[in-house]
């Protein structure tokens, strides 16, 4: 094989042995695989393949909502990734960034086209400080980054509650006070061609981030230095580059992308900040996002759209009686093929090996 | 802040850092063998799950149920390890992703058999857990009794034998030595005619077994019942301990006891004057905070064992 067509084939690999594990575990538990893929299906084009009903649009814009927020952490973890540092703290990234989100949406009275900007720059820069600290301390005092943004994400749990709760006072102890319509991502032309679905103006940030992360990566000295560290950090030195300073940069775009994902979903999805109980798993998919994606912007975005497909049509699995974590179980059997794709190419090179040697006995 | 506090504080601080003590000795049979395991996290949660699943089921039949959904959490710990042992030794996967796959694949599981055997997101409510216990003869130490021995649950005893008990195999048995040789050398290991695979595996069951049975205390003891947030991050602090006890059984005793303090502080923080006027989340967070701290006052002086997280290539020199 060569890399290329390796580096597709391999995670596509992964993909379909993390379906068919996922039908498996729905025909040991006694549920239909067929509900499931019909379920996964109209989640993503309205469709419904199994009863006779017209078609709904509405899935394809709840299906894009879906698949918004986890592209931008995949972004996120990639980013840190390329510079060889591994990052779980999209998670808390993105609650800062909602957090500040809310914050601007509250506090700044503006027309919209200033509104609205603000609030998307507070929710990446936000992210990005969030994220600074992990690189800062892994660059300065040589802690792992792993342990750090983790933590993170739990001080970002509640430290966003305790902003909701206290801060803006919410009335039921869940969310704030509805934002002025000139904060907010919202669109009737797009909600009336979805039949009412909340889709919204966030898929431009989402698209223009696709394509800040390819043009830094690829094309800028820095992206380039960035990489370098990430494949070889004491050349990386000798060479003369910055390493520590690359390590903190590429923590913080890493959050800018994790943070801008907090608005996408605060003032496009919703129209309110939100306390919450526990984190909502937008860091994880992000992982799953990124190796599925190999860590490239175009493979990113259809691997954000396939786990997209898999979060919209939670909901529907569940109104069939199969268990709505399936998906989480899929996903996750995914990101462990993907992890083993070594093993499983060398198995398959064994494979062919012992094929092409039968092949010449039966010629001989 | 009063000594009738700090003495009240005991039991809650014991029962919180009991979980956190056996994970972290589950993670140093890891690591000590080489393999990273960030899954502590998600075999905990397997382990809680199965712990209060079979609690809930025997609970009608025997009085012994929160034991035998112990011993549930041990197995169910083990078995699920296994996945991160076979990506990692056999299928030379990134440890850190593959321990990530597991914790992202323990909420999916757990909640899914949840909603397959009791019809909700959660297990059913248990009646009773693990029960606190009063040592006889020992309640009477001065002092030292009051801490340890009355009203305390005996999973925290379990955890200061484990300690004991890790401590001596990984330290003064040829086989810790041969345990920790994988963890920093294998190649030099497996030139001794020690079975590196073999080893790892050990390591990292012996991680499911401590990490999945640290979840069946956490939830036997700390909660009525299985749910997506029962863990919450323990496993990661008990990564954390790991690291801050320096990869040694007493360290992470110390650790563990820390963060158990440190998480029973926002129980009793209302009835200490100082603290009082302080949010909930302040509390809520600290744990966490301190973990940080932690791992930046002891970076660089702590170190781990060298191999640890690199794949085993046989070739290497």
């Amino acid at each position: 094989m060569t890399k290329r067509r390796e580096k597709i084939l391999l995670p596509l690999l992964a993909v379909l042995l993390g379906f068919i594990l996922g039908s498996l575990i729905v025909i040991a538990t006694g549920r239909s695989p067929v509900a499931m893929f019909a379920a996964m299906v109209k989640g993503f084009s309205g469709l419904d393949i199994i009863n006779d009903v017209p078609w709904n649009t509405r899935y394809i814009g709840e299906f894009v909502i879906n698949a918004m927020p986890i592209i931008l952490t995949g972004l996120a973890f990639a980013f840190a990734s390329r510079t060889g540092l591994f990052s779980i703290g999209a998670e808390g990234q993105l609650m800062v960034g909602s957090l500040a989100a809310t914050a601007v949406a509250l506090l700044v009275q503006a027309p919209r086209f200033i509104h609205l900007p603000l609030v998307l720059m507070a929710s990446i820069l936000a992210g990005a400080l969030w994220g600074a600290v992990p690189g800062f301390l892994k660059a300065r005092f040589n802690v792992h980054e792993v342990t750090v943004s983790i933590m993170m994400n739990y001080i970002a749990l509640h430290l966003n509650n305790f902003v909701i709760l206290n801060i803006f006072g919410s009335q039921d102890k869940v969310k704030t006070a509805f934002f002025p319509e000139t904060a907010l991502l919202k669109s009737p032309f797009l909600q009336s061609i979805t039949r009412g679905s909340r889709l919204n103006w966030g898929f431009i940030p989402v698209i223009l981030a696709l394509v800040v992360f390819s043009f830094i990566i690829n094309k800028t000295t820095f992206g380039y230095s960035l990489r370098a560290v990430g494949y070889n950090k004491d050349a990386s030195r000798y060479a003369g580059m910055k390493v520590n300073r690359n390590i903190v940069l590429s923590m913080m775009i890493a959050g800018a992308f994790a943070g801008l994902a907090g608005s996408v979903i605060t003032v496009g999805t919703f129209n309110f900040g939100r306390a919450m109980s526990a984190a909502e798993g937008y860091g994880f998919d992000g992982i799953a996002v990124a190796l599925v994606g190999g860590n490239e912007a175009s493979g990113i975005l259809f691997a954000g759209m396939l786990f997209g497909m898999l979060k919209s049509a939670q909901p529907l699995m569940q109104s069939q009686g199969i268990p709505r974590e399936i998906a989480g179980i899929i996903q996750a059997s995914i990101v462990l093929f993907v992890a083993m794709r070594y093993g499983i190419k060398m198995l398959l090179e064994r494979f062919k090996k012992q094929q092409a040697v039968t092949a010449d006995g039966d010629r001989a | 802040m009063s000594i009738k506090i700090l003495f009240e504080m005991f039991p809650i601080a014991l029962m919180f850092a009991s979980p956190i003590i056996i994970a972290a000795l589950g993670g140093l049979f890891s690591e000590r063998s080489g393999v990273v395991n960030i899954a502590l996290e998600g075999i905990m949660m397997v382990g809680a799950f199965s712990a209060a699943t079979v609690t809930v089921l025997l609970e009608e039949s025997t009085v012994l149920a929160p034991w035998l959904g112990l011993a549930a959490s041990l197995v169910a710990g083990i078995v699920f390890s296994l996945l991160h042992a076979v990506a990692s030794v056999n299928m030379r996967a990134d440890q850190t992703i593959s321990g990530t796959a597991l914790n992202i694949l323990a909420g999916g599981l757990t909640v899914y058999l949840c909603q397959i055997i009791f019809r909700q997101q959660r297990t059913r409510a248990f009646s009773n857990g693990i029960q606190k216990v009063t040592v006889p003869l020992l309640e009477k130490i001065p002092v030292l009794g009051r801490m340890f021995f009355i009203e305390n649950y005996p999973t925290f005893f379990l955890a200061i034998f484990l300690v004991f008990f890790t401590w001596i195999l990984v330290y003064k048995t040829p086989f810790g030595l041969r345990l920790r040789s994988c963890g920093e050398h294998p190649q030099a290991a497996a030139s001794m005619g020690i079975n590196v695979a073999w080893m790892r595996y050990f390591g990292v069951m012996a991680s499911g077994a401590l990490a999945g049975l640290a979840g069946g205390i956490m939830v036997l003891t700390a909660d009525i019942q299985y749910t997506l947030v029962t863990i919450h991050g323990t496993g990661f602090i008990a990564l954390a301990s790991l690291v801050f006890g320096k990869w040694n059984p007493f360290g992470v005793l110390g650790a563990g006891l820390f963060f158990g303090f440190s998480t029973a502080l926002s129980f009793y923080a209302k009835d200490i004057t100082f603290l009082a006027s302080l949010p909930g989340e302040f509390f809520y967070a600290l744990p966490y905070v301190l973990t940080i701290v932690a791992l930046v006052v002891f970076a660089g002086k702590s170190v781990g064992p060298k191999a640890a997280g690199q794949i085993y290539d046989s070739g290497r020199r």
